[in-house]
């Protein structure tokens, strides 16, 4: 704050309070059989009595109050009172504060290896809560995903499920893209496309579609997904023979898949969450993702 | 006596009360739009370009600011969940504020950047396809409503007389920027934009 507009706030703050004492002071009576000087009916008059002591009294104790405030706390102009609070200040310390404590929980875990994280019930609760607060808006609360957005709970991984997998991908984040083949491919070579993936993946199809469609494929999709569809975790590219499918797999979605792309974000989060919670966070995914093949059969149905 | 005169003269205690109560202004308002750190913006932050301009424009006619602050307080629960608190100068660009003052969904201060451009398409056709939990409503008439440029370009001179530096080629490049793109663009372009200049955060 500049210098004139600290003593602009003085003068204001100094006429205020000095303003309140004097508006109390000069005006006080002390005749308490003073009257309005009204009178009604002949001969009702009333009194004018000065305050209650009671009163005045905690009045001149929040005067006090004020200019102690003024003293300990910022707010006379730029001066930083002689507590040195500040917001900003106490929002470090709690931090601070914070921070220590987290440290002596996450220290005991980082020795730990990952397989063994997994089965530990304190590291998985921590994980489980960085987890609802920060994966939970696209892969949902029980980590079954959503359309686009991977199911976490099964045992099929785009970039691969072993830990250091996992951890690379929270931390750095990940973009999945699939270009769009409408205009290469066409319409009827986007459908005969469409009709070798349903082939691939054991779905009904359209056999001469899906063999002219083989034969694209072998041009246009072969160096992702590779010469027998199984995909290839370097790059993130999905496995189309298996039954999971990302953004779905009837006949009118893998069209819409082929022929406008797809283009999958996964944010990274280093900088949000920062490698210990990262760490607890993969250990209960993986938990979810070892313990679950029943529950994954129940959740396809 | 003074306190007398003031009690039986309306006019004259009218004027005394506007000026007791323009104190509190005076002292707290009027000196922070002279202060530096809150009329400079923060380092790299520009006016918001023509589909961010717009996407503002519907996050203000929607009410999105009811239910959504854009103020994250020096509180450590906060930062911890949002990020870096706000700090005056990411707002210098925002006529009106757009702070808010309740909570019902989650703070949007920084949320540019955290959630892909597909994850707000179809959390804004319908949040629970994604959060199941969610009770926001679901915008889908943002991705059927296409912008009109001419309104965009006429907001962005109106800002312009109140000081935000657009230049002329910036409101020239208006049509071509909304050319097809529909309100939802526009909104989630706005959402992406939110806290991307704010003060960094260290790796916790």
């Amino acid at each position: 704050m500049s210098t004139f507009w600290s003593i602009f706030v003085m003068v204001l703050v100094t006429i205020n309070v000095v303003g309140a004492v004097w508006l109390l002071f000069g005006n006080a009576k002390s005749d308490p059989s003073e009257t309005t000087g009204h009178t009604w009916d002949e001969n009702l008059t009333e009194y004018n009595k000065p305050l209650p002591m009671w009163w005045i009294g905690l009045f001149v104790l929040s005067v006090a109050f004020g200019i102690g405030y003024l003293v300990l706390y910022p707010g006379f102009g730029a001066t930083k009172g002689s507590l040195g609070w500040s917001s900003v200040k106490q929002h470090d310390a709690h931090v601070a504060e914070a921070n220590a404590r987290l440290e002596k929980l996450f220290a005991q875990f980082r020795d730990i290896p990952m397989n063994k994280l997994v089965d530990d019930p304190k590291a998985l609760s921590i994980g489980h809560n960085v987890f609802a607060n920060n994966c939970a808006m696209c892969h949902g609360s029980d980590a079954r995903g959503a359309r686009g957005f991977p199911n976490l709970t099964d045992d099929d991984w785009l970039y691969g499920g072993d830990p250091q997998q996992v951890i690379t991908t929270i931390t750095h984040g990940r973009n999945g893209v699939m270009p769009a083949w409408g205009a290469v491919a066409g319409d009827q070579g986007v459908t005969e496309l469409a009709n070798y993936v349903r082939e691939l993946s054991g779905q009904s199809h359209d056999a001469t579609l899906a063999t002219a469609g083989k034969a694209r494929y072998m041009t246009l999709c072969i160096a992702c997904h590779g010469p027998t569809g199984k995909g290839n975790q370097a790059l993130g590219a999905p496995n189309l023979t298996d039954n999971t499918w990302l953004y779905g797999g009837d006949l009118a979605t893998i069209e819409a898949t082929i022929r406008n792309g797809r283009n999958g974000q996964m944010p990274a989060w280093d900088k949000t969450l920062g490698p210990d919670r990262i760490r607890m966070a993969a250990a209960w995914v993986l938990a979810q993702s070892q313990q679950a093949p029943a529950d994954t059969a129940e959740a396809a149905q | 006596m003074l306190h007398a005169k003031i009690e039986k003269n309306v006019g004259l205690m009218a004027v005394l009360i506007a000026v007791a109560i323009s104190f509190g202004g005076l002292a707290e308002i009027v000196p922070l739009m002279f202060e530096a750190n809150a009329t400079q913006p923060v380092p790299g932050l520009k006016p918001p370009a023509a589909l961010q301009l717009a996407g503002r424009d519907i996050y203000v006619r929607e009410g999105c600011y009811n239910c959504h602050s854009q103020m994250i307080r020096t509180l450590s629960f906060e930062t911890q969940r949002y990020g870096h608190y706000s700090v005056a100068g990411e707002s210098v660009y925002d006529h009106p504020f757009l702070w808010g003052s309740k909570r019902t969904g989650p703070d949007l201060a920084r949320v540019g950047g955290r959630y892909s451009d597909d994850w707000h398409r179809v959390h804004l056709m319908n949040p629970r396809d994604v959060v199941p939990e969610s009770n926001m409503p679901g915008f889908p008439w943002l991705a059927e409503r296409t912008l009109d440029a001419k309104e965009v370009a006429s907001h962005m001179r109106a800002l312009r007389s109140i000081g935000d530096p657009y230049t002329d080629a910036d409101i020239a490049a208006v049509p071509a920027a909304v050319k097809g793109k529909t309100e939802m663009d526009a909104l989630i372009a706005y959402l992406q934009s939110l806290g991307t200049h704010g003060p960094k955060e260290d790796t916790p």
